[in-house]
């Protein structure tokens, strides 16, 4: 890869937490796109899943016909799902079950720590991160690293070149996140 | 980023609006309902006993909907669900808090309880939505804990006038604000009427300190179009769409249009689904001045 060329960084934008990533991205030395078709997603070279409604995101998927261009993404491009987006990504969703991409072996339990009453901050690595009706990871798949856990449950996981988060670092105004630099790490070893 | 914000981090109210952004919030007022709206890519519902024009219709005190219908709501629903309560009325929002509801609008919709205060949300761990009608109104909230703001619009008209014109007189008085002299910015806080500390902050972030939805009026795909390019992140729509012929396409055309609210071509197809019918208008000098929900609080 060119030394000198940004890598671009994808940011699903049919729904939810789009703009919040941009300064991490940026500070984290990479350039940011919101992106909504199929052209789009050709001209990235990593992709964020953000946080939002995972029901919501999961119709306009299918409305729009993106959901082949979307799992060709996933096989060839590094991918971060956060709270919804893990959410797409996981192998199993429970309460209730629902349709996803199994690009991750994880089960996820959909608000799983609760209600919006139950939205918390708390620190991951030593960074302060959101929990917003975010799930649990109940299980991880064989290969699966668990770079971070809360309350005894995986919460920032990671296989090949597949992570997700069930929290929120794009919320925080301290940039960039340890989140979104080993994500972009990761797309650079990737590239 | 904003005075609600502890230190770093967004503060965890503001955060789950940032999860409802570019999405559609609808009004329901059965369970039945709730699932329509899900299914059709509703981000939140918002559970009523009524709908806006019909609350119009009745008269009388429209009141926080009844505990029971609100829970079978929030049961069926894995998306947020929100709920009204009346303009003052802290101890109908201390029992919405206690159902454990994701959101609560303190609603120019309903009766108000109190004409010259609103409810202190600050002392709420749930977050308060609240709608406004100007730069003044909406800081004013805001100083008082709302940690999302809605334009006010004119609810169950099925006319966006009065969005539009919130939304135009919001953005511009930003803008005078941005481009104030430091000097002036006393002034201009005691001509709106908002707290200094938070005028301030809008001139140096040039948006107000918390997300900005629009409400009130929104009939067609068209009208969500019109309001997210006017700068609203995500669009209410309450008597449109159960009270139109075929509320599931309906619902599903309005959130398309908004996920594309740029793009002329998809709010276009989103408007053809709904097969030549929308609803009924009301011209807003045909409303008697009690019933213009706008002018409730201040």
């Amino acid at each position: 890869m060119d030394r000198e060329k940004k890598l671009l960084i994808g940011v699903l934008a049919l729904q939810g937490a789009v703009q919040p990533h941009k300064a991490h991205i940026e500070a984290a030395g990479a350039d940011f796109m919101a992106v909504k078709t199929a052209a789009d997603f050709e001209k990235i070279d990593a992709l964020i899943l953000p946080g939002g409604e995972s029901t919501t995101m999961l119709k306009l998927i299918e409305r729009f016909d993106l959901w082949d261009s979307l799992a060709d993404q996933f096989t060839k491009k590094p991918v971060w799902g956060i709270c919804a987006g893990s959410i797409l990504l996981a192998e199993t969703v429970l309460s209730p079950t629902q349709k996803s991409f199994a690009a991750l072996p994880i089960t996820v339990e959909r608000n799983g720590y609760g209600r919006q009453l139950d939205s918390h901050h708390v620190d991951i690595n030593g960074y302060p991160v959101s929990f917003i009706r975010a799930p649990i990871i109940t299980e991880v798949g064989q290969g699966v690293e668990v770079i971070a856990s809360h309350n005894d449950r995986p919460a920032w996981v990671k296989k090949g070149h597949i992570m997700a988060t069930a929290f929120h670092p794009e919320l925080t105004l301290d940039f960039p996140s340890p989140m979104h630099r080993a994500f972009i790490d990761l797309a650079r070893e990737t590239a | 980023m904003s005075q609600n914000n502890s230190g770093s981090v967004i503060n965890i109210k503001t955060g789950l609006a940032e999860m409802l952004k570019g999405g559609v919030i609808m009004d329901v007022v059965t369970a039945e309902q709730a699932k329509v709206a899900e299914d059709a890519g509703a981000v939140a519902v918002m559970a009523l006993e009524r709908v806006p024009s019909d609350i119009r219709k009745a008269g009388g005190v429209a009141r926080m909907s009844p505990p029971e219908l609100i829970e079978e709501i929030m049961k069926v629903s894995s998306i947020p669900v929100m709920a009204k309560c009346r303009i003052g009325h802290f101890a109908e929002a201390q029992l919405l808090e206690q159902m454990g509801v994701d959101y609560i609008d303190e609603s120019e919709v309903l009766t108000p309880a109190d004409e010259q205060f609103h409810i202190n949300k600050h002392d709420f761990k749930i977050p308060f939505v609240c709608g406004a009608k100007n730069l003044g109104e909406a800081l004013r909230r805001i100083g008082e804990g709302a940690a999302l703001m809605r334009t006010k619009g004119e609810p169950g008209t099925g006319n966006i006038v009065e969005a539009v014109r919130h939304m135009r007189q919001i953005n511009a008085e930003i803008r005078a604000v941005v481009n104030s002299d430091d000097a002036e910015l006393m002034t201009m806080a005691r001509d709106h009427g908002a707290p200094f500390e938070l005028l301030k902050l809008v001139k140096a972030e040039g948006k107000l300190p918390v997300p900005n939805f629009a409400a009130g009026g929104i009939a067609t795909p068209a009208d969500a179009a019109l309001c997210k390019q006017l700068g609203a992140e995500t669009v209410f729509v309450g008597s449109g769409i159960f009270k139109s012929d075929n509320p599931d396409k309906f619902a599903k055309a309005i959130v398309k249009a908004t996920a594309h609210f740029d793009d002329p071509a998809i709010v276009l197809e989103a408007s053809k689904e709904l097969g030549g019918v929308s609803m009924r208008g009301t011209e807003i000098s045909e409303i008697d001045e009690p019933m213009l929900m706008a002018n409730r609080g201040w």
